[in-house]
């Protein structure tokens, strides 16, 4: 089975070279990668990300917002029962890591993450993988 | 052959200038410059002319102004240092602007949160976290009189960087002005306005491409006519580039949005010569130093040429193309942010060095936040340190003649002219359909992203060295540095807008907005004039925005 992935961008943050580029990454690296294209909010990538039937969704938020809207993409995952685990990318200072790891996010990539590391991740996460 | 047969014997392919007795213009036009009686030395006290060049090669101030566009640049002027802030509300945004002020800066610009960016007011639902945070929160015309309480805007340009919103908040300003007393014609500053970039890199859109061309058109037609000190549109490949683009296409795709923006004022009836000289560009200052100054020379070269060959522009104004810049927010690193001042002043160099108009400078601490006070204050000083202490600016483009540069210059744009030619194919002549077309069908993304992803392989298998990065990493990582941002800014813009709403005539807002509707429902209505009764009524830029968006619909990216 290949691993499946939803690319989501939450929020009002239109910054999406980074989403760009880790999409075409995971898609390189063989992956099914299903992208929500900007402005999405909380509820409809959870919506999006169990209809998908995704194994990992990746949330990148470059806005500062994270601490906002992270959890709020967490409880809309567990209103549908779902447990797909949540990655996110972005500027994220170091002690707002462990509020995000504490709030139920499974891994955080922050500024110059290496790829291979991001792959490795997602594939460790994905019960297909 | 005259000079002027010469010329004409040029079309926008290829520039061929006479430039036979070029020093002796060149002199003529110095002359008048108020540079004339300047004395320049270097530090040791050798003299230093304005321009250095052989007698029959192009000198700055002339066509096709590859070397700048006045005669004497910074002996005449410096470049405007125009550093760009806002934050929370509109009263803490003011009180950096007059920081500004006071530390020497002669502009201002205005950064705008994200829902203001988007046309949603800050007590939606979707603007939760966002509220103040990347910019300044402005819902009415009550914010936009805070924002710029206790500034003389006679005296000082100010500069709004906004686009899909961009004629609702020019009509606030405008209004705003006018009620405490500066005409509309006295105002001077830039309105960003540049839409087509939108669809293309930056993804601030809110009405479908047409519609929103609608609103351009307004806000150039009214300023055009209006307001004479004020430049309407500033066609901006500053996000093209920081969205991951090469230099050539950042040149490009703008210059093309820029011509887009040509056609689109000439179908409104404008003669080129009227709106053309009030256009502006808005370039990144990245870190390949020379590709940077070798950049901004071609730009110049490019629109000249296909402003008078092309488009038939007989001012030599709208042949000039006037850049402000901003170093590259994409090559600070959030590791080791000290760097980060070496790359600001290394990138601003080449701004000055590449003949710009206005700049601003990055703060170190951008990578993890807005700038924090002292930070702006170093940048703001990186750029005195250039201009006061260096000596680049007695000479007029120094790198002019230099065997890389020229190349450089001239290869560019050969990539460039080949990019021009396919969008004005795309759009069977036509560069506003041509732009219209590649951002239907995503060419300007793929591009986009294409060149995004090849860097960041290249960083990834260390082809490409960023220091802190990928070489002479540090073993443990920095903190973050502090952000002295007050934290309650949000709590405070839904206060301010909740006693607007109390406060304000609610009949005078529907009728003002039912007003605004009709207009819309009529594309030959030029929309200013219902815009600023709307301001003044104090409806706000949600309302204003959803309002239009009912008649013009709301603009969707197709899953791809």
């Amino acid at each position: 089975m290949t691993t499946r992935v939803l690319v989501a961008k939450v929020g009002l943050d239109g910054h999406d070279r980074g989403v760009n580029v880790i999409a075409r990454l995971l898609r390189d690296a063989g992956m099914e990668v299903v992208y929500t294209g900007l402005f999405q909010t909380p509820e409809s990538v959870a919506r999006t990300a169990v209809d998908e039937d995704v194994d990992v969704v990746g949330l990148s938020i470059l806005s500062g917002a994270h601490l906002t809207l992270v959890p709020l993409v967490l409880d809309a995952l567990r209103e549908l029962d779902s447990s797909i685990p949540v990655v996110v990318g972005g500027i994220i200072p170091q002690e707002d890591v462990a509020a995000l790891r504490d709030a139920g996010v499974a891994a955080t990539f922050g500024p110059g993450s290496s790829m291979d590391d991001i792959v490795a991740t997602i594939e460790a996460l994905s019960p297909t993988g | 052959m005259t000079a002027e047969a010469f010329d004409k014997r040029s079309d926008h392919r290829g520039v061929n200038v006479d430039h036979r007795n070029s020093r002796k213009k060149w002199q003529a036009a110095y002359e008048g410059t108020t540079a004339a009686s300047t004395r320049a030395t270097t530090q040791s006290g050798s003299p230093l002319e304005p321009v250095y060049g052989p007698d029959d090669a192009e000198f700055p101030g002339q066509f096709p102004y590859t070397r700048g566009i006045h005669p004497a640049m910074y002996r005449s002027r410096l470049w405007t240092m125009r550093m760009f802030a806002g934050f929370g509300t509109a009263p803490d945004t003011n009180e950096r602007f007059r920081e500004i002020i006071g530390a020497g800066g002669t502009g201002i610009s205005t950064a705008y949160d994200m829902p203001t960016l988007l046309g949603i007011d800050s007590d939606d639902v979707r603007a939760r976290g966002e509220v103040g945070r990347c910019g300044v929160a402005i819902d009415t015309i009550d914010d936009v009189a805070d924002l710029y309480a206790n500034i003389d805007l006679a005296a000082i340009t100010t500069s709004m960087t906004i686009n899909a919103p961009a004629a609702a908040i020019f009509a606030m300003f405008v209004a705003n002005a006018e009620d405490h007393g500066v005409d509309r014609a006295r105002l001077g500053g830039t309105l960003q306005n540049d839409i087509l970039k939108e669809y293309q890199a930056q993804h601030e859109y809110v009405f479908p491409p047409r519609p929103s061309l609608r609103l351009v058109r307004d806000t150039v037609v009214f300023a055009t006519r209006e307001m004479p000190r004020w430049h309407p549109l500033s066609v901006s490949g500053y996000h093209i580039r920081e969205a991951g683009s090469t230099a050539a296409q950042e040149v490009a795709f703008t210059l093309a949005n820029g011509f887009a923006y040509v056609e689109l004022a000439r179908r409104a009836g404008l003669a080129v010569d009227s709106y053309a000289p009030k256009m502006s560009f808005f370039f990144n200052a990245h870190i390949d130093f020379f590709e940077e100054v070798a950049k901004y020379r071609c730009a110049r070269r490019l629109w000249a040429t296909w402003m008078r060959d092309f488009y038939g522009a007989l001012d030599e104004r709208s042949w000039q193309l006037r850049f402000h810049a901003q170093t590259a927010g994409v090559s600070l690193t959030a590791q080791q942010p000290d760097n980060n001042h070496a790359r600001t002043a290394i990138e601003a160099l080449a701004a000055v060095l590449g003949g710009a108009q206005s700049l601003h400078t990055n703060s170190f601490d951008e990578a993890w936040s807005l700038p924090s006070s002292d930070a702006a204050r170093i940048a703001l000083r990186t750029q005195q340190v250039i201009a006061y202490e260096t000596n680049v600016t007695q000479v007029a483009d120094p790198l002019g003649g230099s065997w890389f540069v020229e190349s450089l210059t001239d290869q560019l744009q050969r990539e460039v002219g080949a990019l021009l030619e396919e969008l004005l194919e795309l759009g069977n002549g036509s560069m506003l359909e041509g732009c219209l077309a590649a951002i239907d069908n995503g060419w300007f993304e793929d591009h986009i992203t294409d060149a995004a992803y090849a860097h960041e392989r290249a960083v990834q298998r260390g082809e490409r060295l960023v220091v802190g990065v990928n070489a002479f990493v540090d073993d443990a990582p920095a903190p973050a540095p502090a952000n002295q941002m007050s934290g309650d800014g949000d709590a405070r813009q839904l206060e301010r807008l909740s006693k607007v709403r109390r406060e304000r005539d609610g009949d005078a807002v529907a009728r003002t907005l039912e007003d605004l509707r009709g207009d819309a429902l009529d594309p030959e209505v030029n929309l200013m004039p219902g815009l600023m009764a709307a301001s003044r009524a104090r409806a706000s830029v949600g309302e204003i925005m959803n309002t239009l968006a009912d008649v013009v619909g709301r603009y969707h990216v197709r899953a791809r």
